[in-house]
């Protein structure tokens, strides 16, 4: 179902009371959301999806559209059928009022309850009748959400939406409306979530204590999660006047000693470029985090892309070592956040974490038992006084030391340097300062993260490929095709990758389809240059819009039946 | 360690890369100095420079150091001083560094004040790429770039420091080593975001603004100036006919960054990741 109004009608209002009840209840459930770069007004959509199996991806069929606005049948026609629920007030709807449309009072019901303000909780009404959640099981939930706002309140939000609710009991249609069951027991125990508070769960486990970053959508989000939580787990939270200061005062603290986080998005992390190579230079570890979202330039600043894996690949000058992850689901994103920060301290790099503006505001749920948490591995030496920071070891790594731990001095610098960080320009010592910086690149291939294969990828005649957000959409469109000719791959880190690639890959044998959000298939060229595995179809989508599972369902059958 | 080296001294064969005779030098007595007569450790003090021939300065003493990028020195300097309290920061750089390409930074580190000292080398003058006009060049000086002379009337860092309310606002002339290390302590000694802009002539590429220049065109500030009037403190800001040198403003009123920010005082390298139970408190608002 998609709940469409302007920005500032509150279509968030009945999400955020919806899925909650939904989880209680044990639906399956999956939400996610695009909206217009702008304040009030406009055309907004979430979709909801409740699920027979727990699913991760966005689908375009509509079976039930509540529409606040009369932008909503242009904009999303394409994606209702023949017996798609329409819920509108017929006057907004006007023209495109067809059979479909069930003429819904929503401002006469709203004013019925107590006023305008209430026509969310009437459309809420609606939507429990029509899925068939009973009234007296939400009443409680209901009462607790606007307790704060004072009896009258609560009442009035009550009877708006038993006002809604019979109103959804007596449209005939709806009865036609397949909901599948509720599949999980325990719906009260688990945990709800978007995106983005599951990369800042992981940077809470991953002990992240200093955050420093300038506002960009949708990479904010993280920065104002650890903000919201800053007094409960010490960590400095500090917005940058730009994001050159936000990524130089995160290699400040870090070091310093701090488990430094920066986040933004692919404009913001253009201007990190020069400090991002820093760190490199430095030795000091810095996670950085990179919400994508279309460019070039400002591009759509609210929509949805894969195109910063080339800018996280080749971002800054010289050549150092990096890592670049990009985690598809919840469990994932929480895992794969503490790995970044482990990975960024134990090899002393900056690390990118790729997402994208749908991963960030995707809701679904997760078992707390799947919230994995990583070992903090102690990063940091005591210093004596002989200690120099880029003392020359076997594997390149020297032990860090911090300023005021230890006798020692530490100095970093951003010029070619000996051991004790002092200036230098003897060719010699720029060579093996060079050889001790890069040498941790081999290390970080054999330890990178094995990709998740998706079905029987030894059997399989075509391997389906995708990163970061598009695994969800993956999974369960190989599931809905059920062919084992075609299996998946999915990498949540994507650089480096395994020297394995090519094997999993089937070594040139297999025919491989590459998925991704972007228009020039910016994985599938990382692919061949680290593997030597060449794509033989790349299935790209620049338009802004997420990949929908019929859309890979489609294309992929292309390819079966090529 | 030699035993003839002082606390912040660095080995005899240290290569230092100035000219001779360059306003650098004495600086880096000042600074030294200062550092010495304070009794400050080595250990807990760090040096945060940018990129030119001044910040190069930390290269040359005894201490922790991060010499960064261009202009970027008090971003770092903040992520430091907010990670570990203890730490002494203090932040040398130049003045097409700090007022040129950090300019953005220079005003927000104001407006944050939290606790460091930036020390500029002003030597009105990009010299280590050969002779450009900096932010704080004199107008009509030519320049192989300028080649008609500059345009444009100098950036005033002392007019705008006073504006944002620094706690510490002054001006030496490192010529006067003994008067620029005496601001240069009590900068360090201030709390919060101090700032002593230093003229110290560039022997090479800047022909206009040498020493005898500077001693003709300076001079001490008024005996009866009050550097706690604030509106005082910006007339001398804005005086032309000689450049006043001494402690311009003084505002010990100012609430520090980190306090107001609430940052603990344990270094940040010493914290734990959170324990498991907090952790699960912060998950149970997802349920």
């Amino acid at each position: 179902m998609v709940f469409e109004g302007a920005a500032g009608q509150g279509v968030q209002t009945i999400t955020a009371l919806l899925l909650p009840i939904l989880k209680n209840s044990g639906y399956h459930l999956f939400s996610c959301t695009e909206y217009m770069s702008r304040i009030r007004g406009g055309s907004n959509t979430t979709e909801v999806r409740i699920t027979g199996k727990k699913r991760h991806a966005y689908a375009a069929r509509i079976d039930l559209l509540f529409a606040l606005t009369p932008h909503a049948f242009e904009r999303l026609r394409h994606r209702l059928h023949d017996h798609t629920l329409i819920f509108a007030e017929k006057e907004q709807f006007g023209e495109h009022c067809d059979h479909r449309c069930i003429d819904t009072p929503l401002g006469r019901l709203a004013a019925e309850a107590g006023g305008k303000v209430y026509a969310n909780t009437v459309a809420l009404g609606i939507v429990l009748a029509v899925i068939g959640i009973p009234l007296e099981q939400c009443a409680g939930f209901l009462r607790e959400q606007f307790a704060d706002k004072g009896a009258e309140v609560v009442e009035n939000n009550l009877k708006a939406t038993s006002l809604g609710y019979d109103f959804g009991l007596q449209v005939p249609k709806a009865k036609n409306l397949k909901v599948p069951e509720p599949g999980q027991e325990n719906g009260k125990e688990l945990l709800l979530m978007d995106g983005t508070s599951a990369l800042g769960i992981g940077a809470v486990a991953a002990g992240c204590n200093f955050i420093c970053s300038y506002p960009m959508s949708p990479g904010t989000g993280v920065l104002t999660f650890l903000a919201k939580r800053a007094a409960d787990f010490g960590i400095v939270v500090d917005q940058a006047e730009d994001e050159i200061a936000a990524i130089n005062a995160g290699l400040g603290a870090s070091y310093a000693g701090a488990r430094a986080l920066v986040t933004t998005s692919g404009g913001g992390f253009d201007l990190m470029q020069e400090g991002f190579s820093l760190a490199g230079m430095i030795e000091t570890p810095i996670v950085v985090h990179i919400g994508q979202r279309p460019g070039p330039a400002t591009g759509l600043p609210t929509r949805t892309e894969q195109g910063d894996l080339a800018l996280a690949l080749h971002a800054g000058h010289g050549e150092f070592a990096r890592a670049i992850y990009a985690p598809g689901t919840l469990e994932e994103t929480i895992e794969t956040m503490q790995h970044a920060f482990d990975i960024a301290q134990k090899y002393q790099i900056p690390v990118v974490v790729l997402s994208d503006q749908y991963l960030l505001d995707a809701v679904t749920t997760i078992d707390e038992s799947d919230v994995k948490r990583l070992p903090v591995n102690p990063a940091i030496v005591e210093t004596d006084e002989y200690y120099r920071r880029y003392a020359f070891t076997e594997n390149g790594l020297s032990p860090r030391g911090v300023p005021g731990f230890g006798a020692g001095i530490v100095r970093a610098d951003s010029d070619e340097h000996d051991e004790n960080g002092l200036i230098t320009e003897s060719f010699e010592m720029r060579q093996r300062m060079m050889d001790k910086r890069l040498m941790r690149l081999k290390a970080l291939r054999e330890n990178a993260l094995p990709p998740t294969a998706i079905g029987d990828t030894e059997s399989a005649e075509i391997v389906a490929v995708a990163w970061g957000s598009n695994r969800g959409v993956l999974e369960e469109a190989l599931d809905r095709i059920g062919d084992n000719q075609i299996a998946g791959v999915h990498y949540a880190q994507v650089f480096p990758l395994g020297p394995g690639t090519a094997a999993l890959l089937g070594n040139g044998r297999k025919k491989i389809v590459v998925i991704e959000n972007n228009a020039l298939g910016q994985f599938a060229d990382l692919l061949q240059r680290e593997s030597g595995i060449v794509a033989s179809h790349r299935i790209l989508k620049a338009t802004g819009e997420p990949f929908s599972v019929e859309e890979i369902i489609e294309k992929l059958m292309e390819v079966l039946n090529g | 360690m030699d035993k003839q080296r002082t606390a912040f001294g660095m080995p005899a064969d240290t290569d230092i890369a100035w000219c001779p005779g360059c306003g650098n030098h004495m600086l880096r007595k000042a600074v030294k100095g200062a550092l010495e007569a304070l009794d400050l450790s080595p250990e807990n003090l760090v040096m945060v420079s940018g990129i030119g021939q001044a910040a190069k300065a930390p290269q040359y003493l005894h201490a922790n150091m991060f010499n960064g990028l261009h202009g970027r020195a008090l971003p770092a300097a903040m992520g430091i001083k907010l990670s570990n309290w203890n730490l002494t920061v203090i932040v040398e750089s130049g003045d097409g560094d700090m007022y040129g390409e950090g300019g953005n930074h220079f005003l927000h580190a104001i407006r944050r004040n939290y606790d460091v000292t930036i020390i500029v080398h002003n030597n009105m003058i990009y010299g280590l790429t050969k002779g450009q006009a900096s932010p704080t060049s004199q107008r009509c000086m030519t320049t192989p770039v300028q080649v008609g002379g500059v345009l444009l009337e100098p950036f005033n860092p002392l007019a705008v420091a006073i504006s944002l309310d620094a706690p510490f606002v002054a001006r030496a002339f490192a010529g006067n080593v003994e008067q620029t290390q005496a601001i240069i302590m009590e900068a360090i000694r201030v709390k919060g975001c101090s700032i002593v802009d230093v003229f110290q002539p560039c022997v090479i590429f800047n022909k206009l603004n040498t020493y005898p220049w500077f001693r003709e065109n300076t001079c001490d500030l008024p005996e009866n100036h009050d550097p706690s009037d604030r509106m005082a403190a910006l007339n001398m800001a804005f005086r032309e006919d000689k450049l006043p040198l001494g402690v311009f403003y003084r505002n010990a009123g100012r609430e520090l960054y980190e306090e107001l920010a609430g940052i603990g005082d344990t270094p940040l390298f010493r914290q734990d990741a959170p324990g498991v139970e907090a952790f699960s408190v912060m998950l149970d608002t997802f349920r």
